[in-house]
């Protein structure tokens, strides 16, 4: 007699179950595949696949037309990094996203420290914060684009109306230096709400004691936040720039909507380079090889950011 | 030197109130616990000592100077926390360090005073080590020399042995004190361990709802308790409480004793005891039961030391005395302490 048969006999009719044969999800052998093979299935169809299909398109002569995929080696990209226009858009990526970022860190750091104290009508900013994440973004840069407008922008109207400027106003979108501006100015506005939730996730997470014995350590406010508080949400802060820099290097919308990465090509980045070639453009090969120029960068980015954030884990 | 006097202190949140109207002086030097169960507003009523947290009603006073307004840091307070609080990304030197730079203190002194602080919990060598690279108690150690690196007026300690595993906490107990009575500086400790309080505390003040219910040596609060509460809180197992006409009868256990066990040569008072249970436990023997005669039906609880060699069965009734000098009275109503009633 085995030990089951002994157990079930010491507890008698009580506990028995009427037997059914076993199914699938009894077995841990086909459960587990079972629940993680949707998951397995979307990222490969729908991350995995178009990926390798843009690495080879990189390397070859297709277009949009069809037709040929012949294999053209590395020439698409030596053909295309040589040419101002790629150049452009380079240069423009870093400085959209290196700018961005900065100014995202520093405002979400700040919000996120308002945030975290107790006053009355939080829970009505958070949610005033929280919108521009929450609000589809097309919708929201339509919304910015009448606020550019050359004619009915309500940012020269509030600028006249205060005295500080006169006449016509600024041409926000038609001026390269302003064009970036305010396409930076949208992007920060969109992602902030992200950082923000971030930076408040590991600012909640530090323990009220430290704060109480820092406090009682005699540091004041500075003191306290660049020797304490910023240390310990520095492994989260990484995530969260992370996650800016790869959204920023790889995202068109608000450019798109905007500007269309004029004029002249100052706002134009990488991604919509990408699309104006790959797919307005007709040349899916040197599309594909524009926004492939930046993976290897981004892999390297990412690899880092995650072993800081890995080593300076504190707790 | 210093000392600390709350007067007429109170903290409400909201309708809840937390610490009702504490006044309590302590002495230059002293060693004050206060005691009390969970949620009774002890350590409230440290955090707001601290600064932490702001009186609703009440004056704080830390060395002859009301600080109700001061910000924590301009206190001279140093306080160590159950958790120890230390700074998880500095190393044990820097986090003994912060409070001096924190201070301007020259920078060339620091490392001295570092060391200084280190070597008398015997923590130099853990210098360079990060906080969760020690163990329990030398976590502990490192957060009391960051309390005293910087040598405060006060120190305000909030259960700080509560998170050390029972062996190591008899002896940080032992240390604690030892190093308290050395560098001689008021420290005010909370706690809701009574074994805690009796054997570090200089006085105790005992805390429940809010209110200090008495205050006083570990002597006068196990032996002159001013009310059923403090009775029934401190000691264990509790003082014995049985109701007689219109007061409570309260002695302890280990007074409470076979007849013929009496070393005293005062009065004796017998009670029939009826014992249902008998617990060994080595150094004692509980014995749990009912009281008869007058008193019928009333659970009491003798503590037999093991020289008392007297055999004791179970379902069996005794005769137990207590010495009269040993009896304390309380009113019924007010559950205070009353003079003596002849039974």
């Amino acid at each position: 007699m085995d030990l089951r048969t002994q157990t079930a006999t010491a507890t008698g009719d009580l506990t028995r179950t009427p037997r059914r044969p076993m199914s699938i999800i009894d077995s841990e052998r086909w459960l587990g595949p079972l629940l993680i093979g949707p998951a397995v299935l979307y990222i490969v169809l729908l991350v995995g696949l178009p990926f390798f299909m843009a690495l080879y398109y990189s390397v070859s002569n297709t277009t949009t037309g069809g037709g040929t995929l012949g294999f053209v080696g590395l020439r698409n990209f030596t053909g295309v990094v040589g040419t101002p226009r790629f150049q452009t858009a380079l240069k423009n990526t870093l400085i959209f996203a290196l700018l961005s970022q900065v100014v995202i860190l520093v405002l979400s750091n700040a919000l996120a420290l308002a945030l975290q104290r107790d006053f009355r009508g939080k829970r009505l900013i958070r949610f005033f914060i929280l919108l521009p994440w929450v609000a589809p973004i097309s919708i929201g840069t339509i919304a910015w684009l009448w606020i550019f407008d050359s004619t009915y922008s309500v940012l020269n109207w509030t600028l006249r109306m205060a005295g500080l400027i006169q006449g016509q106003g600024f041409m926000w979108l038609g001026v390269p230096h302003l064009a970036m501006g305010s396409v930076i100015a949208v992007h920060v506005w969109r992602q902030l709400p992200l950082a923000t939730v971030i930076l408040l996730g590991g600012l909640s997470s530090i323990p009220q004691d430290i704060h109480d014995a820092a406090a009682v350590d005699g540091a004041g406010f500075w003191r306290h936040y660049f020797q304490i508080t910023l240390p310990l949400i520095l492994p989260i802060s990484l995530v969260a720039l992370l996650f800016g820099l790869i959204f920023t290097f790889t995202d068109m919308v608000i450019i798109y909507n905007l500007t269309r990465g004029g004029p002249y090509d100052s706002t134009q980045v990488l991604a919509s380079l990408a699309f104006y070639t790959g797919i307005a453009g007709g040349d899916l090969a040197e599309g594909a090889a524009i926004a492939l120029f930046l993976f290897p960068l981004l892999l390297a980015v990412a690899w880092g950011f995650l072993r800081i954030a890995h080593q300076t884990e504190v707790t | 030197m210093a000392t600390v006097e709350t007067r007429g202190v109170k903290k409400y949140y909201g309708d809840v109130v937390a610490v009702d109207g504490v006044d309590l002086v302590t002495r230059d030097g002293e060693f004050l616990v206060l005691l009390g169960p969970s949620g009774c507003g002890k350590t409230t009523l440290l955090r707001m000592i601290a600064g932490f947290e702001t009186p609703s009603a009440g004056e704080l006073v830390i060395a002859g100077e009301v600080v109700n307004d001061l910000p924590p840091r301009a206190r001279k307070i140093a306080m160590v926390f159950q958790s120890y609080a230390l700074y998880p990304h500095m190393t044990v030197f820097k986090n003994i360090a912060f409070p001096l730079k924190a201070q301007r203190v020259a920078k060339a002194a620091i490392p001295q005073k570092v060391e200084w602080a280190a070597s008398l919990f015997g923590i130099g060598h853990l210098l360079h080590r990060k906080p969760r690279e020690l163990s329990g108690g030398e976590r502990q150690r490192v957060a009391l020399a960051r309390a005293l690196v910087r040598e405060p007026a006060v120190f305000l300690l909030d259960e700080p042995l509560s998170n050390l595993d029972a062996q190591l906490r008899a002896s940080a107990r032992d240390e604690l004190q030892q190093f308290q009575r050395r560098i001689g500086t008021t420290t005010i400790y909370v706690t809701h361990d009574q074994v805690e309080a009796m054997g570090l505390g200089d006085r105790i003040a005992v805390m429940k709802a809010g209110t200090v219910r008495q205050i006083g040596t570990p002597q006068e609060i196990y032996h002159e308790p001013a009310d059923t509460f403090v009775a029934r809180f401190v000691g264990s197992p509790p003082m014995n409480l049985v109701q007689h006409q219109n007061y409570a009868l309260g002695f302890r256990p280990e007074q409470f004793l076979p007849k013929g066990s009496q070393n005293g040569i005062g009065n004796v008072i017998t009670f029939p005891f009826r014992v249902t249970r008998v617990e060994y436990l080595g150094a004692d023997r509980l014995l749990y039961g009912t009281l008869g005669g007058a008193f019928s039906d009333q659970k009491v609880i003798a503590r037999l030391p093991s020289t008392v060699t007297v055999d004791i069965k179970p379902e069996t009734t005794y005769d137990f005395t207590v010495e009269d000098k040993e009896l304390k009275f309380f009113d019924k109503s007010t559950d205070l302490r009353i003079s003596a009633r002849p039974l």
